[in-house]
Parts: C-alpha cells; sequence; structure tokens
C-alpha cells in the first residue's frame, strides 16, 4: 500500500531520518494501518459536511491591548544554541 | 496515621482539612512519601515540598499531573526524550486553577509519549506498571495518572483523553476517569496531541472527587479560543438512584462488537442488569458509524499531531542534535527525540496530508466524524445516556501488543467515538474478571457516554451506579 | 512585445498597523534589540495557543471594503506546514480556501482574494559558526513573527511592468488612506511579487508562470518584471520552454536568479486550523468597517478631474499621496476664493518643488508653509496682487519661516507694479540695455524678446507680471 519511496518521501517532509531497517518496517506497518483505515473509503459520504470544529462557536476575539512580552534571556535559557540575543541555528541551504 | 490517611477520598480529606481535624501538610507528606517509594515508574517528578497552601474546594489536596501540562519551571516531557530537562516558561491554566483552587502538585506523572498509546509502553521514561499486576499495562496514555491514583501514591490526578487516554487506563485500574466535554477544559498549557480531541480530565478513586476536580479545571479561558467551560459549572453528584433515566446499548460497541473478552462481557451485562434494578430504562441503540471509528480516528489525530510536533525541531528549546547543515540538524534531532510510535504517527499523518491524498483521507475521516456525531445526536433524542464496556479487555501483558500497532490501536473502538463527536464520557469501575489469556482477575470499565454539556448530569448519574456496584473505590490492593 | 501579450498578476502583503501580534498580546517592535518582544506563543513553546486579534478583524475588512470585494459569511484558518527556522510551530496560521475577503477589484484589477496571515520571524546570516566548526549559521529574531499580514492576490489582469508599478502605487495609497498600514516597500510592511508569464497576442490560454520576488520599491518592480518579460519573450523566441520556478531579483544589478527548487517545498498539508474557531463577520462588523473607509485615493482622483477640472497628472499626486491630499483640501478649505485649480497649481507644482530644495517633500503637513498661506498666496497671484515670480519667493519665505503672504509682500515690497508709467519706465530702459535683442525682436525673432524681459525682472526685482512685460516690450518696439 506504502512503498519505501513513498516512505523516504513522507519522511522527508516531516524532516524524520529513517534507517533503512526503520524505512523496511515503517513501509510494513503504515501499509497494515492504512488497510484498516481504508475502510472509510467504503462509507457514502455524499453532501456531507466535513466537522471541522465540534464545537459552535465563532468570532472569539482577543482586544489589541499590549501586554508586556517574555524576558528574552529567560526564554533564550532554554535555546540549545544562544547567540548574541538570538537563536542560532545553522543556515539553510541557499 | 499514614495508612489511614491514603484511604481517605478527596472530598473526605477536604473535608477533613477544612474543618481543622487534618493537617495539610501531614496529608502531603502522607503522599510524598508514599510517591518516594513508588515501583510502578509512575513518577517522573516528585515534589520535594509542598507549595504554598491555598483555601478553596480542594484546600491543601495533592494532585498527581500528568507530564503532558505545563508547570512553570518544574521539568515537563510529555513522556519524550526530546522534552528532557525542558522547564517551561508558563503554568497550564488547568494547574493553575488546581492551585487556585486550593490543590498542591505532588508531582509530574508517566505517560505514552506526547499522549499517544494505550499501554505506557511507549514513554521515553520507561513503562508504567499496573498496581494490580506488576506484569500488566496500566493502559495509556494516562498510564501514570491511573497508575499513581490506584496504587494509592496520590489521591487523585489529572490527566487528558484524545481517543481514550483517561477513560481506558481508569478501566485497566480499576478508578473512575472522565473525558468532558470538547470545551470544558481549557487546552492552554497542555502540549498539543490531537487538537480537536484532547482534553484535560480527573483520574480519582470515586466519582465524587471526579466532580471535585472537574469542578474546578473547568472554565473559558482567554487563552483558548476553543473552550467555553460547562454552563452553570458542574454541580457535585448526589444521586442514589436511576429513576427516569434511559440508556441506550449501542449495538455496534456492545453485542456486534469483535474482541471483547468474557470477562469483560459478564461484568457488563451485570452492570447493565443493576441499572435496570436502580430504576433506569435500558435497551439497545445504535450508532452506525462508531465501527469507523478508529479508521477516522486515526487519520485525524495522526494528522493533527504531525503538525502539532513540528515545532519540536532543536531550534529554541529542548533536544538539539548537532550538524552540519540545518536539514541535518532537524531530521537527526527528531529521530533521536522522538519514540517509534510517535515517528510512527508523525508519518502516518504526513502522509494523510499530502498533496493527493488529503481527500481520500483527511477529508474521508472529517466526514466519518460527522456522521459519527450524528449518530450520537440521534440516539441522545431517545436515550439520556448510552453505555459500553470502556475496554474491550481487561490489563494485558506488558509487550502482549507493542508488535502490532494496529492491534493496539483497536484497542480504542469504544473509546475513541466520542471525542470525534465531542461529547463527554466516563468510566467507572464495574467489577473484576479475569483475562481471557488466564490470571487472577483484573478491573474492569464501564463507560457512560452524555450528550455535549451533560457533564453534570453524567456524574450524577455514574454517582447512583458507582454506590450500586460498590466496587470499593478505593483503587488497587498492594 | 508586440507578438506577446504579458499576463502579470500581484502578490501583495500588508503588515497591519496593529499594536499587538496577530496571535498574542506581544506588541510589535521597530528596530528593538531582538527578541525583546516574544512570549511562549509566538515562540512556540509547547503546549500554546493562538488568540486572534480582534483589530486585525477589523483591518482586514477595511481593506476588503476598500477593494470593493465580497466578505464571505464564514472565513477558516489553515495551517501551512513547513520547517523553516523564522517558523516556530513549523507552521504558518493562515487561510486556505476560505479566505476572509473573494472578487473584489481596484482601478482596472480585479482582486481575487485577501487573507489574514502571521508574519515569520527574521533570520540573518552569520559568517562565523555555529556549534560546529566549519559551518555557516543564522540567528533567529522572532520580534517579527506573529506580526498580523493582510495578503492580496490580484487576478492576472496587468498587461505591463509600468501598468504594475502604477497600480502598486494605487495601491499602496489607497491602503496608506485607510491607515491600517505603513505600506513601506522599504521598511518592509508591504511587500510586493509578481507572477509572470506571456502569451502569443490574442490567445486565451495561459503560459508557464514564474514568480518574482525581492523587488523592495515600486522601481524595481517595474524593472525586474520588465527583465522576466524580455527573459520569458527571448525563451520562447528561442524554442524553449518557460520553466515554473521562483526567481530572485537583485537590486545591485537587476538580474533574476532562480531560488533552489526545494522538492518538497510546495507541499504545504493545508488543513483547518484547529485551534482557531472560524470568523463570521456580522453585517454590522461589515457596515463598520465600509463606513469607516475615508474617500479612497482612485475616488478622490476621479472627483479632482470632473468635480475641480484638474489635470489628470496634478490630480494623481493630490489623490495619491496621502500629505498632498490632505494638505490641498485644508486650502481648499480655507475659502480664500481663489479658484481650486490654481490652489492645485501652487501645491503640485511651487510647493512641491520648494519642499524639495528643502529637503522636506514627503511632509507638506509639517511644512511652515501651511495650507492656508498658500491657498491665500494663490490668491493674491491670481487677482495679479503679485507677479508669479514675486509669488515664488514669497513661497520660499513661507518654507523657510512661515508667516502670511500678504505681510510678506508688503515687508519685501514684492507687490506688483501696478502703475503702467514705472513699468514702462523700466521697459524703456531695459530696451536701451539690450539692443541686439532688441533688434532681433523687431526682425521677427521672437525669442530675443526673453532676454529683455530678464532685464525687466532683474530691475523689477520680480515684482513685473511675466505676460505684461512682454506685452509692453513688444508694443515699446
Amino acid at each position: 500500500m506504502i512503498d519505501r519511496e513513498q516512505v523516504l518521501h513522507v519522511a522527508k517532509l516531516a524532516r524524520l531520518k529513517l534507517n533503512d531497517e526503520e524505512v523496511e518496517r515503517m513501509a510494513s506497518e503504515l501499509s497494515g494501518i492504512l488497510e484498516h483505515v481504508e475502510r472509510i473509503s467504503e462509507l457514502d459520504l455524499d453532501g456531507v459536511e466535513p466537522t471541522s470544529h465540534v464545537i459552535a462557536l465563532e468570532n472569539v476575539l482577543r482586544p489589541d491591548q499590549p501586554r508586556r512580552s517574555w524576558d528574552r534571556d529567560e526564554m533564550l535559557e532554554r535555546a540549545p544554541d544562544p547567540a548574541s540575543g538570538a537563536y542560532r541555528v545553522p543556515s539553510p541551504q541557499a | 496515621m499514614a495508612g489511614d490517611l491514603i484511604d481517605l477520598t478527596v472530598a473526605e480529606a477536604a473535608e477533613r482539612i477544612r474543618s481543622g481535624e487534618l493537617a495539610a501538610d501531614e496529608y502531603f507528606d502522607a503522599y510524598r512519601d508514599a510517591a518516594s517509594r513508588d515501583s510502578l515508574n509512575a513518577f517522573l517528578w516528585t515534589a520535594e515540598d509542598a507549595e504554598e497552601g491555598g483555601d478553596g474546594p480542594l484546600g491543601g489536596i495533592p494532585i498527581a499531573i500528568k507530564d503532558i501540562f505545563c508547570t512553570e519551571g518544574i521539568p515537563t516531557t510529555a513522556g519524550s526524550r526530546i522534552l528532557e530537562g525542558y522547564r517551561p516558561p508558563y503554568t497550564a491554566t488547568a494547574v493553575r486553577k488546581l492551585r487556585e483552587a486550593g490543590a498542591r502538585v505532588l508531582g509530574k506523572v508517566n505517560m505514552d509519549e506526547f499522549a499517544m498509546g494505550s499501554s505506557n509502553e511507549n514513554s521515553g521514561y520507561g513503562p508504567v506498571l499496573n498496581p494490580w499486576d506488576s506484569g500488566r499495562v496500566p493502559g495509556g496514555s494516562s498510564g501514570g495518572s491511573a497508575a499513581a491514583v490506584a496504587g494509592r501514591l496520590a489521591p487523585c490526578a489529572i490527566g487528558t483523553d484524545t481517543g481514550g487516554s483517561i477513560r481506558q487506563p481508569a478501566a485497566l485500574c480499576g478508578i473512575v476517569g472522565m473525558k468532558p466535554t470538547y470545551g470544558a477544559v481549557s487546552r492552554y498549557g497542555m502540549i498539543a496531541f490531537a487538537s480537536s480531541l484532547d482534553q484535560c480530565g480527573p483520574l480519582t478513586r470515586d466519582v465524587t472527587d471526579a466532580a471535585l476536580v472537574l469542578q474546578a479545571v473547568e472554565g473559558r479561558d482567554p487563552c483558548d479560543s476553543t473552550s467555553i467551560g460547562i454552563e452553570g459549572g458542574i454541580g457535585l453528584p448526589s444521586s442514589e438512584d436511576l429513576k427516569g433515566l434511559s440508556f441506550g446499548i449501542p449495538k455496534e460497541l456492545a453485542s456486534e462488537a469483535e474482541g471483547i473478552e468474557s470477562g469483560v462481557k459478564e461484568v457488563f451485562e451485570r452492570t447493565v442488569a443493576l441499572i435496570e434494578e436502580l430504576g433506569g430504562e435500558v435497551s439497545e441503540t445504535e450508532l452506525p458509524h462508531a465501527p469507523h471509528g478508529i479508521s477516522a480516528y486515526y487519520v485525524l489525530a495522526p494528522a493533527e499531531a504531525s503538525a502539532n510536533l513540528a515545532r519540536f525541531d532543536g531550534v529554541r528549546y529542548g533536544m538539539r542534535v548537532d550538524a552540519g547543515d540545518l536539514t541535518e540538524m532537524y531530521e537527526e534531532t527528531r529521530a533521536n527525540g522522538f519514540g517509534d510510535e510517535v515517528k510512527r504517527r508523525i508519518m502516518l499523518g504526513t502522509y494523510a496530508l499530502s498533496s493527493g491524498y488529503y481527500e481520500a483521507y483527511y477529508g474521508r475521516a472529517q466526514r466519518v466524524r460527522t456522521k459519527i456525531a450524528e449518530d450520537f445526536s440521534k440516539a441522545f433524542e431517545r436515550f439520556d445516556f448510552v453505555v459500553t464496556p470502556t475496554s474491550p479487555t481487561v490489563a494485558f501483558k506488558l509487550g502482549a501488543k507493542t508488535d502490532d500497532p494496529l492491534a493496539m490501536y483497536l484497542n480504542d473502538y469504544c473509546t475513541v467515538p466520542m471525542p470525534l463527536a465531542g461529547i463527554p464520557a466516563i468510566s467507572i469501575p464495574a467489577g473484576l474478571a479475569a483475562p481471557d489469556d488466564g490470571g487472577p482477575e483484573l478491573p474492569v470499565g464501564f463507560q457512560i457516554a452524555g450528550p455535549a454539556f451533560s457533564d453534570s448530569a453524567m456524574l450524577d448519574a455514574a454517582h447512583a451506579l458507582e454506590g450500586a456496584i460498590g466496587f470499593g473505590g478505593n483503587g488497587a490492593t498492594t | 512585445m508586440s507578438d506577446y501579450e504579458a499576463v502579470i498578476g500581484l502578490e501583495i502583503h500588508v503588515q497591519l498597523s496593529t499594536k499587538t501580534k496577530m496571535f498574542c498580546g506581544c506588541s510589535l517592535s521597530f528596530g528593538d534589540e531582538p527578541n525583546s518582544h516574544t512570549c511562549p506563543v509566538c515562540l512556540g513553546h509547547p503546549g500554546t495557543l493562538p488568540t486572534m486579534n480582534e483589530q486585525a478583524i477589523r483591518y482586514a475588512l477595511m481593506i476588503a471594503a476598500a477593494l470593493e470585494c465580497e466578505v464571505p459569511e464564514r472565513s477558516e484558518f489553515a495551517r501551512k506546514n513547513y520547517f523553516y527556522p523564522d517558523l516556530p510551530k513549523g507552521y504558518q496560521i493562515s487561510q486556505y480556501d476560505q479566505p476572509i475577503a473573494v472578487n473584489g477589484h481596484l482601478g482596472d484589477i480585479r482582486i481575487h482574494r485577501a487573507h489574514l496571515e502571521e508574519d515569520a520571524a527574521k533570520l540573518t546570516h552569520v559568517g562565523e559558526s555555529g556549534r560546529i566548526h566549519g559551518s555557516g549559521s543564522s540567528l533567529v529574531d522572532f520580534n517579527r513573527g506573529g506580526t498580523p499580514l493582510v495578503e492580496i492576490v490580484t487576478e492576472p489582469d496587468i498587461r505591463s511592468a509600468a501598468q504594475a508599478r502604477e497600480w502598486a502605487q494605487l495601491l499602496r495609497a489607497t491602503i496608506r488612506r485607510l491607515g491600517v498600514s505603513d505600506v513601506n516597500m522599504e521598511e518592509g510592511s508591504l511587500r510586493v511579487d509578481g507572477n509572470i508569464s506571456i502569451r502569443p497576442a490574442g490567445s486565451d490560454e495561459l503560459g508557464v508562470k514564474t514568480e518574482l520576488k525581492n523587488m523592495n520599491s515600486f522601481r524595481f518592480l517595474e524593472r525586474g518584471i520588465e527583465a522576466e518579460l524580455i527573459r520569458q519573450r527571448e525563451l520562447l523566441e528561442g524554442g524553449e520552454q518557460v520553466e515554473q520556478e521562483t526567481l530572485h531579483f537583485h537590486p545591485e544589478d537587476g538580474s533574476l536568479t532562480p531560488l533552489r527548487s526545494k522538492e518538497y517545498a510546495h507541499d504545504y498539508r493545508y488543513f483547518p486550523e484547529p485551534d482557531l474557531v472560524p470568523v463570521a463577520p456580522t453585517e454590522k462588523m461589515i457596515a463598520e468597517a465600509r463606513d469607516s473607509l475615508p474617500e479612497l485615493p482612485a475616488a478622490r482622483r476621479e472627483r479632482y478631474v470632473s468635480e475641480i477640472g484638474l489635470p489628470e497628472e496634478a490630480a494623481t499626486t493630490l489623490a495619491f499621496h496621502e500629505g498632498y491630499g490632505e494638505y490641498f483640501e485644508r486650502a481648499l478649505g480655507a475659502g480664500d476664493g481663489a479658484p481650486a485649480k490654481s490652489i492645485a497649481n501652487w501645491v503640485t507644482g511651487e510647493l512641491v518643488a520648494a519642499l524639495r530644495q528643502a529637503g522636506d517633500e514627503d511632509d507638506p503637513l509639517a511644512s511652515k508653509a501651511t495650507p492656508e498661506a498658500v491657498a491665500a498666496l494663490a490668491g493674491l497671484v491670481e487677482s495679479r496682487t503679485v507677479s508669479h515670480g514675486a509669488g515664488k519667493q514669497v513661497l520660499t519665505k513661507l518654507v523657510a519661516d512661515g508667516g502670511e503672504p500678504a505681510e510678506i509682500v508688503e515687508k519685501e515690497g514684492l507687490a506688483q507694479i501696478s502703475d503702467s508709467a514705472e513699468l514702462e519706465g523700466i521697459v524703456d530702459r531695459a530696451i536701451e540695455a539690450e539692443p541686439e535683442a532688441a533688434e532681433q525682436v523687431r526682425q521677427g525673432n521672437d525669442k530675443a524678446v526673453g532676454r529683455i524681459v530678464g532685464a525687466v525682472m532683474k530691475e523689477s526685482m520680480g515684482r513685473a507680471d511675466g505676460g505684461t512685460v512682454t506685452k509692453l516690450i513688444k508694443e515699446r518696439l
């Protein structure tokens, strides 16, 4: 149902590194799960609206009033590589 | 005596603390001691000292907090290595409200990683053991919460339920667990698994305690746009009978369901008989789309999770694996930080949302969700509540289902329909039964589900039934 | 491009000037210390949730009204999923198939849709290595992350680079007028990208389109689009295909380079945002937005041309430039009886020039020369109390020191020479001083009159009216 190529593609989208054994295993496990999930394709769902929210709320809005931000250094303490008051990361490829 | 103290229910202890008969600190110490001798691997962090005392309905009550709730300055891992050592810069609303009601955080309890699991075998910090039988699972994902309460390591706990993660471990550990109506409790500070399904709820020894905890945490929160609270709040239950109430048994989740252990079936039927003895009317009903609940759930929840877990990328907090370039860094960090089940669900969810597959999977699953909600609405036109076994089996052995993810998922078929519809459901311990694979008797849970916002009425009915069942409400004998 | 037709659409991002970010209460920052305006929400900490800024909705509805869009009953938010360090949650909250506004137009160009979304953080590449020796690294500043944006997408109705520039300027002026954004391209509160394709003239089919980014001024916008149109034409004429790609405009040399195509870059896996409930704009909300609209540039220009009779160019300057528009309206309101056309001439002509000299042409209302004073000045020149030339001197004085034109005229003695005898005298003396010029004029070379006029002006210190002087010179010769 889902082959090695697809697994590698999806892993790339999800930024997950999988070794060969994991790719194999993932392909078979996901295929098994998808086979079960496929059942929903049997149902006649024409004209049925999708549910995006189970709760019937609308227009929940926040007043545009500033409040104090969190202390920068306190937040940076949690960062793996703080530098010059910022969050440092390896550069993205061009 | 410490032994007596940990036998008290939350309601009883709160009363004694209020009257001055019991010192809050003494009560806290009794549990802190018990937690320090935790052999179930339920606790990931225990408080050194009791927090500043407070007054309120939960004044002086220690509570175990599932490690999915952010607690400022206190390690919060969501059961994952990717958050090892992470101390949040803020506290979850549910925890804040518990403190405002006077409760004190006893500790952070273990869970399936990012709430993904039905056995607490997916934790990055080791499995939790069932206090009834240490060779068996406590259920999941709120396994630590359930084990702590059932094992008398905490008087009460909060957990989260997305597809059954409060109710199922409550059932497997012989305690009460409730998932309130979606939106009753704020999700702010609750590390997200599946945003449209997740809800915070209580795990307690009895229904009254569950009502007390839920009462403290429910309410609309400006920090959570999807929270609405329960109009009128939660009333404490008092009913002793079920006269005038009607209960429907959906055939798809009972008589027609596959895989329900014989012992579980027996307890279920006995409990149904009790309902009738209490004056309730019982008959069969249907939820035609319930058999597709697992399929819909295992598309929707992983899809939302795949997006919710994208923030764990090693940039701003948590684990980072150094690498030469950014993509490597992302991939290595996430490969190392996440366990197998989490990776599986991220893959499943990403696939279901990916180009060309959205309509076939996500789009359809959302429509199945609509049908399931409609099925419940229809049933509730005729019945006040719907009842099912909570779990098709009693607690299974550690390692029994870890090789077959699908088998593990299928455990959830009685509990996933309710979150899909956004309606509340509670599991109460209804008796003991021997597992099909042999061994001593283990707890069986009975599930009651009601229409959205019927939380108080449901607690009331559960209270009456609990009284008749007489399970004991005091957790596992250790 | 006679054999090919340009088919251009624009994608515009407008940063809203709300007080707080789109989804949290952090205030917006302007060049402040990095990461000084952040919180767990806009840093994407676990467990956080977005909350929708009320003002952003209001501003979006105002933009929708200004662009004459339909506002659907319900609009939904969606997650746009991809990984990048400037995106803390690993997804951007945006809108996908249920945007807040659709089907509008501005001028001749149709608007396809407008929607709300949050801005990304700022990534700065630094040379020094991070934790791994030898690799380049980047620093992320999350101050900008979460700033409310409205994205506006046009239909591909634009047919030339020049038209793109003009229309973008009209859009800018329109949004500026609403007061919902600074819309400053250089600062980044207005970003314009182009979607460009060409097709054989007369054809109905669309060619392959490319996306153009990084044109951060109106001039660059035009240059970039022009360059791309040429590039595409050359490709097609050479028998090659245009490839669908994103091109980065380089301001230093006007070149276009393809952004490295990331194979997975375009699978955004949109799905409805579960943490935000839908926005269903009520009649009241929509009416309030519409009622709060001031007179917009296109309408104002139309009014100036048809009601006041201003020439198109002056009308455009006054309608599109908020400062001058306001200035002009105040001058009109001064009620000194000077005709609108003449005030318009003074404002768009001499005033702009004078302010440019003073280095202050962008903010006429801040000038010491008040609209009322300029209106009065226009009146003085119109009534021939002061010559045009003298008027310019008065204006220079007004710009430098402020004051009242009538007082300045008196103080500086700039009143026009009305005494014909005095004027004749000056003219005669000028004719005497310029015999060769006088001879040339007598012989029919009209242009030579200028030198004599110059001499008259010199002696009269600009207090003579040019037209009268010229006439007088010719008479006397």
